[in-house]
């Protein structure tokens, strides 16, 4: 009997895991993406039934529990959370993942400490585990606003953040090679001090790299445990989660490096840049920001053949996509036409625009790629920024600029920049913004949703 | 096969993938259910319920940002 359902357990892990790998196939498409989260879905109830079942268990009323608190918390919160904050809740629910996965080589190494084979790997799994969760929540925390969000810099950064690492991997050896869990206590909280001083240097705009980078390290992590628990007394688990931690490994790393590309940055740059913690020096900016008022912005673009409007991370802020769809089509019914010009990184998140005008109901046709918008600027009469900065500053094209070779939408090319924004500060990377400095730059200053609504309205009258 | 996604899929590509690594739920079940100090048993109950959010998070987060994209392709729907 108890062999036979050791074969149905192994039969759904293999089906389960199959079906993560359509799913994730599934998702890498436009057409079939939300097809491939439910086979994902669904192949994860039944992976986890069974692991219920499965022979050899105890515990289970603490499971039970266990269950229910993580997943109604995790569900309650993804579900109320504001749209804006996806980023950061992709953040957490990675860092919980890596946590997990650290647990479970705690209680892997408290209990076959004398096994070195399942210890080594189960020692890698927490290395890795420790470093994702404690970077995740530093990430969470700077996404979120409750974290100083620009890079961290301090003198000695590095060989501060080596010795940390070393010293922690040394005495989690140690502690395997002398069979004395007692040094896997200090083990765990040097490298979670590891993961958190990884993160601080990392400025706010690298966020979405460096959240793809620990989703990838989760899922090695989740890859390292299975392959110390497949010895154990429910091996099939551990097949499973061997070939689904490798599969987000592999995907996780390929997603990372997509990510950095579209920034021009390599990745080692990303992490170790800290970037935007360096104030530049004798930064070439003349000249002085010049204000406009919101009926000469309306009259501009009342008046205009061509309006490109570029997003940022102040749109989504202001949750103003809604009234910028109201915008587009004031204009449109005024003969003007509306093209959005969207930035890869523009956000927090690649995609995050496309998924806020998506949301406020706004046409694919209209929302362009930086390479496909780009020859347009020139011939745009406005072009209206709200809430972008650093991707839309033209220092990105001088040689020494800290942003020096990022590509940027080249708004300054139209005949009329209007840039919306809450106050004078700097952008995410803290670098001062040529563009706002230009003669054909005008600041409308406000928040996004209010400036927009007041625009519309201004435009109806007109 | 990832390597030729559209930018604009990175993001809920990126949340899948974090919920696909929720699989560690399963390892979670098992460590907790080989159990059997308390200290064991604590630290097993906390890989269990990080799991477990990671697994309902994870999804619901991915449901969310997809289901946008799926509205926006009934033109003229207002929401």
């Amino acid at each position: 009997m108890t062999a036979y359902l050791g074969d149905v357990v192994n039969a759904v892990y293999v089906v389960a895991v199959i079906a993560f790998i359509l799913g994730l196939k599934a998702m890498s498409s436009p057409e079939t993406a939300r097809r491939g989260i439910v086979y994902a879905g669904a192949a994860m109830l039944v992976a986890v039934a069974v692991t219920f079942v499965s022979p050899g268990l105890s515990n289970f009323a603490l499971i039970a529990l266990g269950v229910i608190i993580g997943g109604g918390v995790g569900w309650y919160w993804a579900r109320v959370v504001q749209m804006t904050a996806m980023p950061q809740m992709v953040a957490v629910f990675n860092g919980m993942g890596g946590g997990s996965a650290a647990a479970i080589a705690a209680v892997e190494l408290l209990s076959t400490l004398s096994n070195p084979t399942t210890s080594s790997l189960s020692l890698a799994g927490a290395i890795i585990g420790s470093i994702s969760i404690a970077g995740s929540v530093v990430a969470f925390l700077k996404l979120q606003g409750w974290m100083r969000q620009k890079a961290i810099a301090y003198p000695g950064r590095q060989p501060i953040s080596v010795t940390v690492l070393a010293v922690g991997v040394a005495l989690g050896v140690y502690a395997v090679a002398g069979l004395n869990a007692i040094w896997l206590l200090p083990f765990f909280v040097l490298l979670l001090l590891y993961g958190v001083l990884l993160t601080l240097p990392i400025g706010g705009a690298d966020m979405p790299v460096v959240i793809s980078l620990f989703n990838a390290l989760t899922g090695i992590a989740v890859a390292l445990d299975g392959f110390a628990l497949v010895n154990g007394p429910l091996g099939d688990a551990g097949y499973a989660m061997v070939i689904a931690g490798t599969l987000v490994g592999a995907a996780g790393s390929l997603l990372t490096i997509l990510m950095s590309r579209a920034m021009n940055r390599s990745i080692r740059n990303v992490i170790f840049g800290a970037f935007g913690a360096t104030e530049e020096v004798g930064g070439a900016v003349q000249g002085s920001m010049k204000p406009i008022d919101v009926d000469d912005a309306a009259v501009l673009m009342a008046y205009a053949n061509e309006v490109i409007i570029a997003p940022g991370y102040g749109m989504a802020v202001a949750q103003a996509q809604q009234k910028v769809k109201e915008l587009s089509d004031v204009l449109e019914a005024k003969g003007v036409a509306v093209k959005f010009a969207i930035h890869p990184v523009a956000g927090r998140m690649p995609g995050h625009m496309n998924v806020l005008l998506a949301e406020a109901g706004i046409d694919y046709s209209k929302l362009f790629d930086r390479d496909e918008i780009d020859p347009e600027f020139a011939n745009a009469d406005v072009v209206l920024v709200i809430g972008a900065n650093d991707v839309v500053n033209p220092a990105a094209r001088r040689q020494g600029s800290p942003l020096f070779g990022m590509p940027i939408l080249d708004v300054d090319r139209a005949k009329n920049v209007i840039v919306i924004k809450r106050g004078q500060g700097k952008g995410f990377a803290g670098i001062e913004n040529d563009l706002f400095y230009k003669d054909n730059c005008r600041m409308l200053y406000g928040d996004a949703q209010q400036v927009v609504g007041k625009l519309v309205t201004a435009l109806k009258k007109s | 096969m990832i390597s030729r996604v559209p930018v604009l899929l990175h993001t809920p590509l990126m949340s899948g993938s974090n919920f696909i690594h929720g699989i560690v739920l399963v390892g979670g079940i098992v460590a907790l259910g080989i159990a059997t100090t308390p200290l064991e048993q604590g630290i097993g109950l906390a890989a269990v319920i990080m799991g477990a959010m990671n697994v309902t998070g994870g999804y619901m987060v991915t449901v969310r940002i997809l289901a946008m994209f799926d509205r926006s392709k009934r033109k003229g729907t207002p929401r």
